[in-house]
């Protein structure tokens, strides 16, 4: 093979720096830095559900707004087989278990709904949210005569490894589809569904297993989520911000490539913490809606877009004065 | 055996029938033309043969198959291709992306990534694209963006391919450059229906014409017939 030098720069911003991220992170908790975990598992929860967004609907322009529904699936599934008191399989498992429940609930949501197009598909999405959420409460309340659950609490540490587990692989996948032929299929329907399906492009079979496949990432975060949380109930589990903020995330990032929603999930959450925890809570979403709005007006490609931008206009004066 | 038969094939929107009852068939290695007013069921019959629409009653047979109420997906990797009136090309995508796609999903054997990024820019080279290759397709004139839908139509190795106005807002020069096209595409071994509104080219590339009026066959045979018929000329010049 003939590599030049471009090629091992380009292997090297594509392979080594997440690599080197990745180590980074994984001695992260040996500081000791308990606040620092917490925030951490903070970013790392909203890195996995805005990438996991973006596989599907940052490519065909689906714009699902089911994600709380998938997360919350994964919170439920840790409440039932992995409960504080009485039998539990081992984590890893119950994480696997969460994930192919939401996987399977996408899949038929999304052969179900997929035909629909734009704020009707976005709209219906919600709506699943809020269905799954008041079934539960009515099946908890009138069928068991209680409310909420108790699931075994796991320590930051844990968390924190599995978080990064999770993020690592969701980003992997992300990255995988984006280059493959798949992956060519996808932006093709997002560019023109009509002519994509008369190029040979099973755009069915394509769109649904792509919801299921970030259906699957959404509630492997819900399992540990719930162990973070400890107590849960269908108004936790299924709260409709989880359904916006990824997609905020990853509007505000960029969605144009995998280090947009990243980038967009770590600024936005840092932001909402500062803000919920100092003096400015009370303004806590004019802010955030702001910044939204501004991003939207003066940024469509986002904040990667914007460096990228700059970043080109910094290289080519440097080349024009060569 | 002709190559593809429609039967009697019938679609109404509503109230409207778009399609009443049409018969039609075209043999390998023909080029066969589609004419008839604005309104008078010409890309209908198309959608109808591409199964984006699936015909009330009647059948259609390719190759001796028939694929009445096949996907869309399904009737190109058995070998038949379209164009659209108004282009559908993948705009943010690069011109050889818009290609590569289709030898990717629509050829029916299957080739690796290098063969159908191998067979895409042959395409390109074969409709005067080759340069264009790494552009997005959206910086395109018309008159390209129309050749990028036809070597995408011809990456998925079609024996069929329908031309939908391909002339349709392109001048003099792009018309001559596209009628000398749709003749290279026939000698590959590629029959061909067309829709077109430009009389010169329908009469001097097709072997055979059919007219439609209201959904409705009223004519068929050869350019010369078809030019001569009364019906015809009745419906395109009053009478």
């Amino acid at each position: 093979m003939d590599f030049s030098k471009r090629d091992w720069k380009k292997a090297f911003i594509t392979a080594g720096i997440p690599v080197i991220i990745l180590v980074v992170l994984a001695f992260f908790p040996m500081y000791g830095w308990q606040y620092g975990i917490t925030l951490f598992n903070h970013f790392l929860l909203f890195v996995v559900l805005s990438v996991a967004w973006t596989i599907f609907s940052g490519t065909t322009g689906y714009i699902s707004l089911a994600t709380a529904a998938f997360f919350g699936i994964g919170i439920y599934a840790a409440a039932l087989v992995y409960p504080s008191v009485g039998d539990r399989y081992p984590l890893f498992v119950v994480v696997l278990i969460g994930a192919a429940a939401s996987f399977v609930l996408a899949f038929i949501v999304g052969a179900i709904t997929l035909r629909l197009k734009g704020i009707y598909f976005a709209m219906f999405t919600f709506g699943l949210v809020l269905i799954v959420r008041e079934l539960l409460y009515w099946y908890e309340i009138t069928v068991e005569g209680r409310r909420g659950r108790i699931v075994k609490f796991e320590g930051n540490d844990t968390i924190y490894y599995y978080l990064l587990a999770i993020a690592a692989v969701t980003i992997l996948v992300a990255y995988l589809i984006k280059r493959s032929k798949f992956g060519l299929a996808l932006q093709s329907i997002g560019e023109n569904e009509e002519a994509a399906a008369h190029m040979g492009v099973n755009v069915t079979m394509v769109k649904v297993f792509t919801y299921a496949v970030s259906a699957f990432f959404m509630g492997a975060v819900g399992v540990i989520m719930a162990t973070k949380w400890s107590y849960v109930d269908p108004g936790v589990a299924f709260a409709p911000m989880m359904s916006f903020s990824p997609v905020l995330m990853a509007i505000f990032g960029g969605f144009g490539s995998i280090y947009g929603p990243v980038i967009g999930a770590v600024i936005f959450s840092y932001i909402e913490e500062i803000l919920k925890t100092g003096n400015w809570s009370r303004y806590y979403m004019l802010i955030f809606g702001t910044i939204l709005v501004v991003t939207i007006l003066f940024l469509p490609s986002g904040l990667v877009g914007l460096i990228q931008n700059v970043w080109r206009r910094v290289m080519g004066r440097r080349r024009a004065s060569a | 055996m002709h190559l593809l038969e429609g039967n009697k094939l019938t679609i109404n929107f509503g109230g409207l029938t778009a399609v009443s009852e049409v018969d039609f068939y075209v043999d390998k290695g023909d080029i066969l033309g589609l004419i008839g007013p604005n309104g008078a069921g010409k890309t209908t019959l198309f959608n109808l043969i591409s199964a984006t629409l699936t015909p009330k009653s009647g059948t259609i047979t390719f190759k001796s198959r028939n694929i009445t109420g096949v996907k869309p997906y399904q009737v190109c990797r058995l070998g038949i291709a379209r164009t659209f009136q108004t282009v559908k090309i993948f705009a943010n995508m690069t011109v050889l992306d818009n290609v590569r796609l289709a030898a990717l999903f629509g050829d029916s054997k299957k080739p690796s990534e290098a063969e159908a990024t191998k067979a895409a820019m042959d395409l390109l080279e074969f409709v005067g694209l080759v340069g264009a290759a790494g552009i997005p397709a959206r910086g395109l004139t018309l008159g390209n963006q129309k050749r990028i839908e036809v070597a995408r139509a011809l990456a998925s190795r079609p024996e069929l391919l329908l031309l939908d106005e391909l002339m349709a807002g392109l001048n003099q020069t792009e018309i001559a450059e596209a009628m000398d096209l749709v003749r290279k595409i026939r000698d590959r071994g590629v029959t061909i229906i067309m829709i077109e509104h430009v009389m010169k080219a329908i009469m001097n590339v097709c072997d055979r014409i059919i007219v439609l009026n209201y959904g409705k066959k009223i004519a068929e045979g050869t350019p010369q017939e078809i030019a001569n018929s009364k019906i015809v000329v009745e419906v395109y010049l009053g009478e």
